[in-house]
């Protein structure tokens, strides 16, 4: 299984097991990131998608296994430490605070402070909010605005810019598209294009929709029963072959179940 | 053709215009007062000042604005601290009896020998210790902060009368330092401005006051980010017990005695309703100082105004509770119509 390595991988996990009591969730995990591309991870429900990115993101630590970051083994020990080594996680929840303003959850834990005074320098990190949001192609009316009136794409836009900000070099995506209507997917999916081009960070996306995955990723895995059964490029696979993947765990489970 | 009936137009929409204006302006202006709650609360004490002194001419006197300030200045330096905490999503139900408890332990430090100064820095940080127990056990304990400092209220208030055996004691005189610390006539409003003023700008200007919004606003969400959201509870229920211990000196000082039964649930909960009605939000992640500050005024003005037009306080405790039931009502409807306006 040793590919020819052109590119490094930013991020390589070996034989990662994780049980939770009685429970499988992870068998035997073996995934590579390659620096610069966006890795789509399907599954269904309960494949080990979400304990995959809790272990990568350092909230959940394996039972076996190694994990490698920029070729040297680690152990992710915290969400602090694997941030430390550059690894942001935007979850579902968002992260987001309601009441704050844009920049505000922009720089929170990030704060600008007008020295030598404990205050905040607002005027300095709403322009940098603002010239960020420019850059990355993020429109919204004002960087003053509370998080609490932005549309469900605005707000994932702004958690995603928050975790490129504090200088992600990969960047965890869980569902980003989840619960959005088209023209809002279609933002997002401009901003992760737009990451891509710049080539600054890696992501490995969580996602369902398979149109979505082979609009933007360059690479798929699919996890099913806590292995990666298919690992291909995009340009290699199809969707039928997916489905055919897919379906033919939904025959299975339908046999068993009789 | 369109430009020979656009004028004409023009001409005939001026008096829909004008009522659209009008319509403009109020809704401007109810805008102000939705986003602004401390403008509407203001509006509310002026109404209630030129209610008063319409009715009764001793209102607007310089003696009777000194009785309002005293008896507003307490509760509204309790209410800076509480707002913190109600920020942070949690309560402290205790501070009126911290508010007792740190005079008897400045007393005791004095009694013993030590200077006064001492005995108010050994006062504060009694009294940070009850907020340090209330946090630890609220955070760590996962206790709701409700039922902790339920626990710690009779738990301080048991723990006053025994030390005092029950009687009050005469504050100890020290000549200027009692002016500066309770007893001039407008030294305790002066420290309850001061407070508030302080504690807005810990609020809106410092990372303190931004953790603490982001803990209230959303605890799981802040610390994902990582903001210690357990340091922020606990230091805030700290800064809590620390202002009722020094409203309750600042008292003790002023009426030159220290009592036991002084403050109580009586004045915690006048700080949480002046809280409330100032716009601070129960659920958390809302609320300013500087409405908590007018919401104790409010309150203030209106004890003080019927007391002066002899109405009862038994009726009192009617209008009391009618007007937080308001406030909270309009609180929440607000809240919702702010939240169709985003759509």
């Amino acid at each position: 299984m040793i590919e020819p390595q052109e590119v490094p991988d930013v991020i390589r996990a070996e034989h990662i097991v994780k049980s939770y009591g009685a429970v499988k969730a992870l068998r035997d995990i073996n995934m590579h990131l390659v620096k610069g591309e966006v890795l789509g991870l399907v599954g269904d429900n309960g494949a080990g998608k979400s304990t995959l990115i809790k272990i990568l993101t350092g909230f959940v630590q394996p039972d076996d296994g190694k994990i490698f970051v920029n070729g040297e083994e680690v152990k992710l020990r915290s969400v602090t430490y694997a941030r430390s080594l550059g690894i942001e996680t935007v979850y579902q929840d968002l992260a987001l605070v309601n009441e704050l303003t844009v920049y505000h959850n922009m720089f929170l834990k990030r704060e600008v402070l007008l020295k030598p005074f404990p205050l905040l320098n607002n005027r300095v990190m709403r322009e940098q909010a603002h010239e960020y949001l420019k850059k990355i192609g993020v429109n919204i009316q004002s960087v003053d605005t509370e998080v609490a009136k932005l549309s469900g794409g605005q707000r994932q836009a702004i958690a995603i810019a928050r975790a490129v900000y504090s200088n992600a070099k990969i960047l965890l995506l869980d569902e980003p598209l989840a619960a959005m209507g088209a023209k809002e997917g279609a933002l997002i999916l401009d901003l992760i294009r737009g990451l891509k081009a710049a080539g600054e960070v890696s992501i490995i996306m969580i996602a369902h929709n398979y149109g979505q995955v082979f609009e933007i990723c360059d690479r798929v895995n699919l996890l099913q029963h806590g292995t990666i059964t298919l690992d291909k490029r995009i340009v290699d696979t199809a969707l039928d072959e997916l489905n055919e993947l897919v379906m033919r765990e939904y025959r299975i489970a339908a046999t068993s179940s009789q | 053709m369109a430009k020979d009936v656009l004028p004409d137009a023009a001409a005939q929409k001026t008096e829909p215009e004008k009522a659209r204006d009008r319509r403009a302006f109020w809704s401007n202006l109810a805008g102000i007062l939705l986003r602004r709650r401390e403008a509407s609360i203001i509006v509310v004490a002026i109404l209630l000042v030129v209610y008063f002194q319409v009715s009764n001419q001793n209102f607007f006197t310089q003696a009777n604005i000194r009785t309002i300030s005293q008896f507003a200045a307490a509760t509204a330096i309790i209410s800076a601290g509480e707002v913190m905490l109600l920020i942070c999503g949690e309560i402290d139900l205790s501070v009126g009896m911290v508010f007792a408890f740190a005079p008897f332990i400045m007393y005791f430090t004095y009694q013993a020998g030590l200077p006064i100064w001492i005995g108010i820095i050994f006062g504060l940080l009694a009294s940070a210790v009850v907020g340090l127990f209330n946090g630890l056990v609220t955070v760590l304990l996962k206790v709701p902060s409700f039922i902790t400092t339920l626990g710690t209220l009779f738990l301080i208030e048991g723990l006053n009368l025994t030390i005092s055996n029950g009687f009050p004691v005469l504050a100890p005189v020290v000549g200027a330092f009692n002016q500066v610390f309770g007893n001039s006539p407008w030294s305790e409003i002066i420290w309850a401005i001061a407070i508030a003023i302080v504690m807005q700008v810990v609020l809106s200007f410092t990372k303190w006051g931004l953790h603490t919004v982001a803990t209230g606003g959303n605890l799981l969400g802040a610390s994902e980010t990582g903001v210690n959201v357990n340091r922020v509870k606990i230091g805030n229920f700290m800064l809590c017990s620390v202002f009722g211990g020094f409203a309750g000196i600042l008292e003790g000082f002023r009426i030159t005695s220290i009592d036991p039964l002084a403050g109580g649930t009586n004045i915690m909960f006048m700080a949480v309703a002046g809280a409330v009605i100032g716009g601070t939000s129960l659920m958390g992640g809302l609320g300013t100082i500087v409405g908590a500050f007018l919401g104790v005024l409010v309150l203030s003005i209106l004890f003080d105004g019927f007391t002066l037009l002899g109405v009862s306080a038994f009726t009192f405790d009617i209008i009391l509770g009618a007007a937080i039931l308001i406030a909270m009502i309009l609180n929440v409807r607000l809240q919702l119509l702010r939240e169709a306006g985003r759509q």
